[in-house]
Formats: structure tokens, C-alpha cells, sequence
């Protein structure tokens, strides 16, 4: 029982050191090939776009937390939409900024419970019901967008951009926004029924827990991080385009398993994800320095996630 | 919901087949030109590849995992047969085999560490799509003629993809529901100790399911390529989610090995059809995406009236 407790405290505190280890090493590899050149460039440019990975990694290692078959496979079309639609309503006007940002905030609200209330009616796994509804909020995303590409308001692209001493202002937010749901995740009733949730839903429903109540908050969370990561990911890239969550599909589930967070549920952890987006960007980059394609790129990308779950399973566990 | 004559139970296996037969009805109803030969062979062409995508994702989904790299694997098969197997169709063929191979050992990999396949997959994913970019850098390529003849051939009375249709649907369903193995195998997903105290290999049969999976996968990519003509490092990635939902909308579960080959089929043309349904309605084509979720959504709300009225018993 002794042994099996310090072995479970290994597992809790070293799966998130990994990922920051794992992009120190990447950071000296460029390093290393650059002669040291641009290394505070390099970690600014890491911090720019890991900003928006971890932004939606963190809606979605609630979700992933929640237990297995809990995945937000809406998070893409939850930014596209919301991006979308908050530019057309800013439509390049600085006093519409905050307006805009309040749009982009009730699309996520919208589809989180909507997803909400498909998983509840339908009783499908919410891999299901996240599914589903990504695909009517593509459409409707399509369909707003009307292949217009409206540019964001500029101090919004602006303050997007904006850095303090070399760190980006919105990565800063985030790093924020990461301790606050870090202290959410393991020091508040919610972040604790989230856990106990994906470790047991019938043992927490029977200690009390609204199970219900809890799945709501969690996956209408997510939508909303999505929207924000929306919002600001458009005025960022110049307006909105309606490929512009595609990526985030894969890599928001990539960023929360190298991060640590146990995919089967129960255990999530909040510092592992901002290690694992500057690692996922910064990989991009070094293989990008060594001169290495799109195609070996990603093939390194996929065997780095497997040997990631590979190494932090064992062959004895059940799931 | 009590009437006397309600089967629940026939209903919900039913419940595919009258979900196409509405669609292709209100097709027919609102463009009677399209109950031809020539029509219909226009409208299910592409459910060939999505079908077979299905069926490869349903082989999975049957032993309690989930494939999310069938998309980019499609794809990588696709453009290997729009380029290995069209110029050197000898290592084109062998590197079909090599990603079987790859499949089977993912799944024997899933199994002995126990490992979550959503990951695996994941990973996967960006494997299958690096890999399709060096082998097909730009959109292009050509398929093979023997592919293209016989994607395009119009057999005498019933469409190709009809027959096609039929053809993959009962070859699976002897295969997977009536054989022994077949029973096993689904055994795996339903209750894996059982089957392992009775004396099957648990990893055989994960290795065989994945096996399977890579089988039909890369006869997607052969189908696709055969329709198309050239292929594109990025030209399946949506049948990852169609595949999915063409599954559960089959009368697939995500648990327990309850799959229906014949109703991922339907599944597979329903989802296919509702892309083009919106045209015929002379609705915004933006919307095509949306009607695909949608139906998805449309026919899992029916199937919850129908276990409730089954539960009410």
C-alpha cells in the first residue's frame, strides 16, 4: 500500500516536468544549430503561439479529465465560429472591440450548451454529441463568413501582437489564466468534482456530487476557451478564415497527453500544458532550422506523441 | 408508443435503412431525374470510399477503440496509389502491405502496453500526414488505369456503386456476424475476459480487427484515387469524424462490440446523400457540413424514442 502510494506520487509530480524538460532540450537543440543565435526571438515566438494552444488545451483537459469518452471534438468550429462572427461585428471599428469580444464569448456559451444539452437528451458519449454539433457549427460558421475575410479592428490586432520586454501581453494573460485554473482544478468543489468524476463517476455521484451539474460547467468552459482562443487567434492572424481551428483538433488533444494529463480521465494537470504547447512549437521550429520539411515534421510530431503515451504507460495496469 | 405490432428492437435496426430510404425518397420527390441509372450513379459515388472508410473505423470501434487517424490514412493511401502504384506498381502493392502491417502491429502495440488507441491514433494521424507530404508534395499524381476503369464502370441495370454498396455490406456481415471467428472477434469488444478464459488470444484478435481496419482503410484510399483520378495529401482528412458518425449512425455502440457492417454501409451513403440533399432543396450549399450533423443528431434522438419505449415495457 506504501509502495503503491509513492509510486502514484511519482506518477502525479513528474509527468508535467517532462513536457518542460522535454521543450528546454528542444530550445538548446536550436540553439545549438543557430550558434545561439535568436534564442530570446525563438522563446518569444514560442510563447506567441503556445498561447493559443494552451488557451484550448485547458478547456479541453477538463473535458479529457472528465473520463474516458470525454473528448471536445467542437473546439475547431468553436473557434472558427466564434472568430467569424466577432470579426464581422467589429467589422474593423475600434469601438466595437469589446462588443466584439462579448459575441465571441456568447458563441461559446451557445455551443457549450448546446453540446450540453446533446449529451444530456441523446445520452450519446459526448465524443458523439461534440461531433455532431462541429459539424452544424462549421456550416454556420461557413455560411457567416460568406469567403469575406474581415479584417480585425487594428488596436485589437494591435494589442495581439503586443509584447512587454519580449513576452507577448496575451501569453502572459494565459499564464494567468493557467494558475487560476490550476488552483480551479485542485483547490476548488468544482475542480475536485472534475477529478472525482473522471476517476469514478458512480463512486462520486454516490458522495454527492451533481455529476450533471458538473459535466455542464466543464463543456460549456471548454466552448467558451475555444471562442476566446477564436476571438484573439483571428485578430492575431489578420481576420478570421474558416480553416483556422483545423489544426487545433489533434493538437488540443497532443497538448493535454504530453502534457500529463491521463487520457482515461481522473487525473489532469494544469502546468503541463503550457510545457507541452511551447514544445509542440518549438519542435516545429527546430526541425524548421535543421531544414526539414512539412512531411518529416509531422512524422516526428506523431512518433514523439506515441512514444510520450508509450513511456508513461506500464504493460501490468488495466486502464 | 405502446401500439400493438411496435418492435422496438426491429425498429432500431430498421431505423438506418429508413433513414436513407427518407433522404433518397425526398431526393427522388424533389428531382425525379435522378431515379436513373445515370442519377443515382452521380449521387452514391462518392459513398464508395466513405463506405469502405467506415467499415475500417467500424472494425476498430468493435473492439472498444477509436480510430482518429483513418482520415490522414486514407489519404496517405490514396496518394500512394496515385503515385507508387500508378509508376511502380510492384512497390506500390508492397507498400499497401506495409501499412497493414503497420495497423496490425499499432494493435498488437494498443493491446500488450494497454495503451488509450484515441492517442495512438492521434499520433498516427500526423504520421500517416507527414507521410502522405513526402510522397505527394503538391496535389497531382495520376491513378492507376485499372483503378480508374473500374471505379467508372457501368455495369448493365444497376449502378456500380450500388452493387459495390451490397457487395461490401454482406461480404462483412457473413464475415463478422455469421462466422465464428466473426463472433469472437465482436466477443472482444462485448466482454474480453470471457472470450480470453474460453481460449482465444486477446491479441490475435486486436491484431486481426486493426489488421482489418489498415485493409479497408487503404481500399478507401484505392476507391477514392479511382473516383478522383489524382490525389492530395489532404483529400480524406474529414473521414476521420464522417467515418465515426457513419458508424453510430449504422445503429453502431462506442462500447461493447454492438456494430452492424450493413448499417455502417447505410450509414456511410445517408451521410453522403445529406451532403448533396441541401442542393436539391435549392438550400445555401454553406450549409452542406450542417446537414450531415444534423441528420447524425436527428437519428440518435429517434433511437433514444425507441429504447425509452423499449425500457417502458
Amino acid at each position: 500500500m506504501n509502495q503503491n502510494s509513492i509510486g502514484l506520487r511519482r506518477y502525479f509530480t513528474r509527468p508535467w516536468i517532462w513536457s518542460y524538460l522535454a521543450a528546454a532540450g528542444t530550445w538548446l537543440g536550436i540553439m545549438a544549430f543557430t550558434g545561439g543565435q535568436g534564442g530570446g526571438e525563438v522563446l518569444s515566438a514560442a510563447l506567441t503561439f503556445g498561447t493559443f494552444f494552451a488557451l484550448v488545451a485547458i478547456g479541453q483537459m477538463f473535458v479529457i479529465t472528465l473520463g474516458p469518452g470525454n473528448v471536445d471534438l467542437s473546439i475547431p468550429a468553436t473557434m472558427t465560429l466564434a472568430g467569424t462572427i466577432a470579426m464581422k461585428t467589429m467589422d474593423g471599428s475600434d469601438a466595437m472591440i469589446p462588443v466584439g469580444l462579448a459575441v465571441a464569448l456568447a458563441t461559446g456559451l451557445a455551443v457549450g450548451v448546446g453540446n450540453f444539452a446533446l449529451i444530456l437528451l441523446l445520452r450519446i458519449p459526448p465524443i458523439i454529441a461534440t461531433l455532431s454539433s462541429s459539424f452544424i457549427v462549421q456550416s454556420t460558421a461557413i455560411w457567416w463568413n460568406r469567403g469575406l475575410r474581415v479584417r480585425p479592428p487594428e488596436t485589437l490586432s494591435d494589442f495581439a501582437v503586443a509584447q512587454i520586454f519580449g513576452v507577448p501581453i496575451l501569453a502572459i494573460l494565459v499564464i494567468l489564466l493557467a494558475i487560476i485554473m490550476h488552483i480551479v482544478l485542485t483547490r476548488t468543489v468544482f475542480g475536485r468534482s472534475v477529478t472525482a468524476v473522471g476517476q469514478n463517476q458512480r463512486a462520486a455521484y454516490l458522495a454527492g456530487i451533481k455529476v450533471e451539474q458538473v459535466r455542464f460547467k466543464t463543456y460549456v468552459m471548454s466552448a467558451i476557451f475555444a471562442a476566446t482562443c477564436g476571438y484573439f487567434l483571428a485578430a492575431f492572424s489578420g481576420g478570421a478564415a474558416l480553416n483556422m481551428g483545423q489544426e487545433y483538433l489533434l493538437s488540443s488533444i497532443a497538448v493535454v497527453v504530453i502534457g500529463g494529463t491521463s487520457v482515461a480521465g481522473g487525473f489532469g494537470n494544469v502546468p503541463g500544458l503550457w510545457g507541452a504547447s511551447l514544445f509542440l512549437f518549438l519542435l516545429v521550429t527546430m526541425l524548421n532550422t535543421f531544414g526539414l520539411g512539412a512531411g518529416p515534421r509531422l512524422i516526428l510530431t506523431g512518433a514523439i506523441i506515441i512514444l510520450v503515451i508509450v513511456a508513461a504507460s506500464s504493460p501490468k495496469s488495466r486502464r | 408508443m405502446n401500439r400493438i405490432g411496435f418492435n422496438p428492437r426491429l425498429a432500431r435496426a430498421l431505423l438506418p435503412a429508413l433513414s436513407l430510404a427518407v433522404i433518397l425518397g425526398t431526393i427522388f420527390y424533389l428531382q425525379p431525374r435522378t431515379m436513373s441509372y445515370f442519377g443515382l450513379n452521380l449521387l452514391l459515388n462518392l459513398a464508395i470510399p466513405i463506405a469502405l472508410a467506415t467499415i475500417a473505423q467500424m472494425f476498430i470501434i468493435c473492439v472498444n477503440d477509436l480510430d482518429l487517424s483513418i482520415g490522414s490514412y486514407v489519404s496517405f493511401t490514396a496518394c500512394i496509389a496515385a503515385t507508387l502504384l500508378h509508376d511502380t506498381p510492384l512497390l506500390g502493392l508492397a507498400a499497401l502491405i506495409g501499412c497493414v502491417i503497420v495497423y496490425a502491429a499499432l494493435g498488437a502495440l494498443i493491446h500488450i502496453r494497454n495503451l488509450p488507441a484515441i492517442v495512438v491514433t492521434l499520433g498516427m494521424s500526423f504520421v500517416w500526414m507527414g507521410a502522405a507530404i513526402l510522397v505527394l508534395p503538391t496535389p497531382g499524381g495520376e491513378a492507376p488505369t485499372w483503378l480508374s476503369g473500374l471505379m467508372g464502370w457501368d455495369p448493365p441495370y444497376v449502378p456500380f456503386p450500388i452493387i459495390a454498396s451490397i457487395v461490401i455490406a454482406v461480404i462483412i456481415h457473413i464475415g463478422l456476424m455469421w462466422s465464428p471467428y466473426g463472433a469472437v472477434l465482436r466477443g472482444v469488444g462485448g466482454n474480453p475476459k470471457a472470450v480470453q478464459r474460453a481460449g482465444w488470444s486477446l491479441l490475435r484478435a486486436k491484431i486481426t480487427m486493426y489488421a482489418l481496419a489498415g485493409v479497408f482503410g487503404a481500399l478507401a484510399g484505392l476507391a477514392l484515387v479511382g473516383l478522383t483520378t489524382s490525389a492530395d495529401a489532404n483529400i480524406a482528412l474529414r473521414y476521420t469524424l464522417l467515418s465515426i458518425a457513419g458508424v453510430i449512425l449504422g445503429g453502431g455502440e462506442f462500447v461493447g462490440g454492438r456494430v452492424s457492417p450493413i448499417g455502417a454501409v447505410i450509414g456511410a451513403m445517408t451521410l453522403t446523400l445529406a451532403g448533396s440533399f441541401l442542393s436539391f432543396l435549392r438550400l445555401n450549399p454553406d450549409w452542406q457540413i450542417g446537414a450531415q450533423g444534423a441528420i447524425l443528431i436527428i437519428v440518435l434522438a429517434l433511437r433514444v424514442l425507441i429504447n425509452r419505449s423499449e425500457a417502458r415495457r
